[in-house]
């Protein structure tokens, strides 16, 4: 493929190896892009609202995961095109900011693309199409705080946050019981939230899974649990009112950092050595004892005699705890981790109300629990269920109601789901569209109609007539000035979401509907593709 | 323009009803691979790994088979997961779960043929399926209070288990060892307890549960051969050559006498921790590691009996049963707790000897020792024994018990049609394919007994419309019987695994829409 040529004709190289490469330029280039860009919100587009399906994935190990959640399929899926890679990048960035609606996002720029392609056509210009998609976005994102609602919530009315929970796991497998985990990632968020300053430290939630038992089973823990067992079978199982020495070092004899070498050439010395070995391990336990623990949790691993020694003077000990485990233990028992042993005082000790062991089903699976911890801002959700898949998808799905939890205590404005948030922003923008002389305004009035087409897949995928349903809903919407009709999905009677208790959060929709749309201008800006050619 | 490639070169991608029609081929596939497995005339299969040497496994456990199979259909993987899970919470029960998936799956098939969309399906076995649930709560028999009938009740279910299994023929036998085995741990869930030594040779039926505890070593030589009123000491330390541990001590030397001195050393100190051991005034010892000859030799001679290289399960059942604990110091010899027995002695088991520790003081722990003619025998033997462990040590700890023989299936079955004709919508229809492989499981098992299903399922049925019916299938005669009289019981736990997790698992599969199967990873190929 020749770019350039000299007056004979030759041509000029300009990219190294330019034989090789293959080359997309201008219109054709956007259209690629554009539907590769749509390939990939195709695959979601089932996915979306409560009756979206799920997609199994495969990876390339063999392993099996059955999701509906949006990042999850992309980032599993393997993508190999730019512009794919692009829309996984996406739905990635609102599941860090947000943590939910990743998969309307990625519908919401498919749609996007959708109608760009038709205004290529037509021969409008891909910035003019981009600014007017920018202007679009900017007044779906002013309308939408216009009808956002602020609703009051304390930590002794937690209804309306259980109920927007519910409205993100109802899209998932486990909506069977979305009520309980509605009400345990509530009750794990404001556990942990800093009410005064409107934040809340995800980290100190720890989500752990075991397969086994069903999925009423799960349960909120106020402390944590720990997937290890006493060090010594014949350690104490219960502990109450545990003080808890946290520890990093081993029960081992020293190895300093230094080479050295310790030369026998006596029997006395190896007599001597002999001792001070002995002593060394006895210190080691005299210390933890002296200051007064009740509990011994060690990052590393024990040496049989110190094991003994630790049973013997009844010291009960946990060997190789994982280094974030032992953080969120010293954050929730507020104790140090202690480096050295010289080091262990009676304040660095963590304390707990109970530590008790919990053995599971017919193998030798047990888990230590930690409760009432001194600061009960550190929490477990540990979720049982049938089987594996099932349990990462529950692990994801609760993901999603903690940070939907989340930003509700930040920004306590919410918007009505079931597709009414984006119906009404499509009006407010479809009427908006007049007031802009210029091209623009056909870009514009096809952002209107992108918004309208997450609703249409939402009614599609809910089995109901999608065009019908949406102008309904459409006019009823402008009939009674009423912003909160969106799609009956769920079959209830009535297309009011208010009276349904569907809630997203405001700046989840914002960030959504701000996202696709910088993606999208993103993609419609590229003219040229430049990749090597198959080999 | 041709739609563009946006997945990897090897990767494919299989949509709706393709996809849909991928996982309930293979579910179903699964299903039917161990369907005829089900029930106490259900068949065994024959594994070979592809492993060196081919070894050869005889089993109709659901869970060992589907282990052991390479699948790559992801929704076959769900259905050996469920059996996985199943087998890790309840023990018994891996076929059932499988099959009712399977036929749960089959159902739904047919229901999307009909123009039925899947969530409707779902919401539909979800009802079901909870109502299917109360109707066995409805029903269970709960025996706590009762002591003894409550162990009628386990010896019951510890049959039933049996009687799917090669051990049928001696289930009477077996099930009282299990029984007797599960009654000792006294509401632990810890099966590691019960020590389960295979010795070929003898028939089945010379299998026996010790009430003392057998450890499979051998007595060092020229020490006591049997010792009364033993106190033993459970160690888990170096009796080899007792290390420095510290960090980069080695010895150096430099001439002859030197190294003869430190070896004198070495032997002083080993011959000083045996006195301290010996110090505890205990008459048999028994390490987790190595013994070597030196102190070995200084054990016999002070006549005590020196076990080594128990393994750790052994140690700790040895610690549960002999109420010592597990030392690695000597130092404080008065506060160590030493283990007691009455009497310790070497017994012969077919060709090998083993030590025996009988009139023990906790009872916490002990030994079945199982007979039989072939290796293939006793494994199989060990994981029919192990399902009915687990069942029984679940029914301890939830006593609810159920009756057997598709009793179970026709109950539940009965309610579930019941709600199907009150529920208005599509979701009916959703309702009786589940009460449909409800009745599959009690045909299946009288298919594997090579019996009219048809008719007897017919007649069931029609005896289940009656209420507070016991009738089931009574695989034996052939015909429908009472449960209760023929002493059927299935525990309630493992009936309400096998239903819910077999309902997730079909919902799961029936949820998905699209298979997205990566490019496999390449592996460098070292051959």
């Amino acid at each position: 493929m020749a770019l350039a040529f000299d007056e004979y004709g030759r041509p000029f190289i300009i990219l190294k190896e330019q034989e090789q490469k293959t080359r997309l330029r201008g219109i054709e280039a956007q259209k690629a892009n554009i539907s590769a860009g749509k390939a990939v919100a195709r695959i979601l587009r089932t996915s979306l609202g409560p009756k979206g399906m799920d997609k199994m994935l495969q990876s390339p190990d063999g392993d099996v995961t059955i999701t509906n959640d949006g990042a999850t399929i992309l980032e599993q899926m393997d993508v190999d095109n730019q512009i794919a890679k692009l829309m996984v990048e996406l739905s990635r960035s609102q599941d860090y900011e947000i943590g939910d609606g990743t998969t309307g996002v990625v519908v919401m720029a498919g749609a996007l693309l959708e109608q760009a392609e038709r205004l290529l056509e037509r021969g409008i210009h891909p910035i003019r199409i981009a600014e007017g998609y920018e202007m679009a976005s900017r007044i779906a994102v002013e309308h939408l705080d216009h009808i956002a609602q602020k609703f009051d919530f304390g930590p002794t009315n937690i209804e309306p946050l259980v109920q927007t929970c519910m409205t993100t796991l109802s899209s998932k497998i486990v909506n069977r019981c979305k009520r309980p985990l509605a009400e345990i990632a509530v009750k794990a968020v404001l556990s942990v939230a800093d009410l005064e300053r409107k934040d809340v430290n995800l980290d100190l939630i720890k989500v752990e899974g075991k397969v086994g038992g069903k999925l009423e089973d799960t349960e909120l823990v106020y402390g944590i649990t720990v997937d290890k067992d006493m060090s010594h079978p014949q350690m104490p199982k219960k502990i109450d009112d545990a003080k808890i020495a946290i520890l990093t070092c081993p029960f081992e004899p020293p190895k300093p950092k230094t080479k050295h070498k310790v030369d026998i050439d006596t029997v006395e010395k190896f007599q001597t050595l002999r001792q001070q070995e002995q002593k060394y391990f006895d210190d080691m336990v005299q210390k933890c004892k002296d200051v007064g623990a009740t509990l011994v949790i060690c990052q590393w691993g024990f040496d049989d005699e110190a094991n003994h020694l630790l049973m013997h003077r009844n010291l009960p000990a946990v060997r190789w705890v994982g280094g974030v485990e032992l953080e969120l233990i010293a954050i929730a028992t507020g104790g140090r981790i202690v480096p050295r042993f010289q080091e262990l005082t009676p304040e660095k000790l963590g304390r707990a109300g109970l530590v008790r062991e919990k053995s599971f089903g017919t193998t030798k699976d047990k888990m230590l629990y930690i409760e009432h911890c001194a600061n009960s801002r550190a929490v477990t959700i540990f979720i049982r269920g049938g089987n594996k898949m099932m349990i990462e998808e529950t692990k994801r799905s609760i993901h999603d109601a903690l940070c939907v939890a989340r930003n509700l205590i930040r920004n306590n404005s919410i918007v009505y789901g079931g597709g009414s948030a984006e119906i009404s922003c499509s009006i407010a923008v479809e009427a908006a569209a007049d007031k802009y002389p210029g091209v623009e305004q056909y870009a514009i009035r096809a952002f209107a109609d992108a918004l309208d087409s997450v609703s249409i897949a939402l009614a599609e995928n809910s089995g109901l007539q999608p065009i019908e349903t949406l102008s309904a809903v459409k006019s009823q919407q402008i009939k009674e000035n009423n912003p909160h009709f969106g799609i009956d999905c769920n079959d209830v009677g009535t297309n009011d979401m208010r009276e349904q208790n569907v809630f997203e959060t405001l700046i989840g929709k914002q960030q959504q509907i701000l996202l696709a749309t910088q993606v999208v201008k993103m993609i419609l800006k590229i003219d040229d593709v430049i990749s090597p050619s198959d080999f | 323009m041709a739609i563009e490639k946006i997945l990897k070169d090897d990767a494919s991608e299989e949509k709706g009803e393709r996809a849909r029609m991928a996982s309930f081929v293979g579910a179903i596939a699964i299903t039917d691979l161990v369907k005829t497995t089900l029930g106490p005339k259900g068949m065994d299969k024959i594994l070979q790994s592809t492993g060196r040497g081919h070894e050869v496994t005889v089993t109709n456990d659901g869970a060992t088979i589907l282990k052991s199979l390479h699948i790559d259909n992801p929704a076959a993987k769900v259905l050996i997961d469920i059996s996985k899970v199943q087998d890790d919470e309840v023990g018994d029960g891996t076929t059932s779960v499988v099959v009712l998936a399977g036929e749960l799956l089959r159902e739904a098939e047919k229901l999307v043929a009909a123009k039925i969309h899947p969530m409707t399906i779902i919401s539909g076995y979800r009802m079901a399926a909870e109502c299917a649930r109360n109707a066995l709560l409805q029903r269970v028999v709960d025996n706590k209070e009762n002591a003894e009938k409550f162990k009628s009740d386990l010896m019951k279910i510890a049959m039933t288990t049996l009687s799917s299994k090669i051990l049928s023929q001696d289930k009477e036998h077996f099930a009282q060892l299990a029984v007797d085995a599960v009654m000792r741990l006294k509401g632990s869930t810890n099966l590691e307890a019960i020590q389960i030594i295979k010795k070929p040779g003898g028939s089945l039926k010379d299998s026996f549960l010790d009430e003392g505890f057998i450890l499979d070593k051998k007595i060092g030589l020229g020490q006591p051969k049997r010792i009364e009123n033993a106190k033993i000491l459970v160690a888990n330390t170096a009796m080899d050559t007792d290390k420095v541990k510290i960090y980069g001590a080695r010895v150096r030397v430099d001439s002859m006498s030197k190294v003869a001195e430190i070896e004198g050393a070495e032997k002083e100190k080993m011959r000083e921790k045996v006195k301290k051991i010996l110090g505890h005034g205990i008459n048999c010892f028994v390490n987790r590691q190595l013994i070597y000859n030196f102190p070995e030799e200084l054990f016999a001679d002070a006549g005590i009996l020196a076990i080594e290289h128990a393994d750790f399960d052994g140690i700790e059942r040895l610690a549960l049963v002999t109420g010592g604990e597990i030392a690695s110091t000597f130092d404080n010899p008065e506060s160590v707790k030493l283990g007691h027995c009455k009497l310790i002695e070497e017994i012969m088991i077919g060709e090998d000897k083993l030590i025996h520790f009988s009139g023990v003081e906790m009872g916490q722990a002990c030994t079945i020792v199982l007979r039989g003619a072939s290796h293939h025998v006793l494994d199989e033997a060990e994981r029919s024994l192990h399902d009915a462990l687990c069942v029984l040590s679940q029914t301890v700890n939830d006593t609810r018990v159920l009756l057997g023989g598709g009793w179970p299936e026709m109950v539940m079955a009965k309610e579930v049609d019941e709600l199907a004709r009150k529920t208005p919508g599509k979701k009916s229809h959703a309702i009786e394919a589940f009460s449909r492989a409800l009745v599959a499981i009690p045909t299946i098992i009288a298919d594997n007994a090579g019996l009219d299903s048809a008719d007897l399922v017919a007649k069931l049925r029609a005896e289940h419309h009656k209420e507070g019916c016991n009738a089931g299938i009574d695989v034996i005669s052939g015909s429908v019987g009472d449960m209760a009289e023929l002493g059927i019981s299935e525990a309630f736990k493992v009936k309400q695994a096998v239903l819910l997790s077999a309902t997730e698992a079909a919902e799961m599969i029936l949820r998905v829409d699209e298979i997205i199967t990566c490019a496999p990873r390449k592996r460098e190929d070292r051959m």
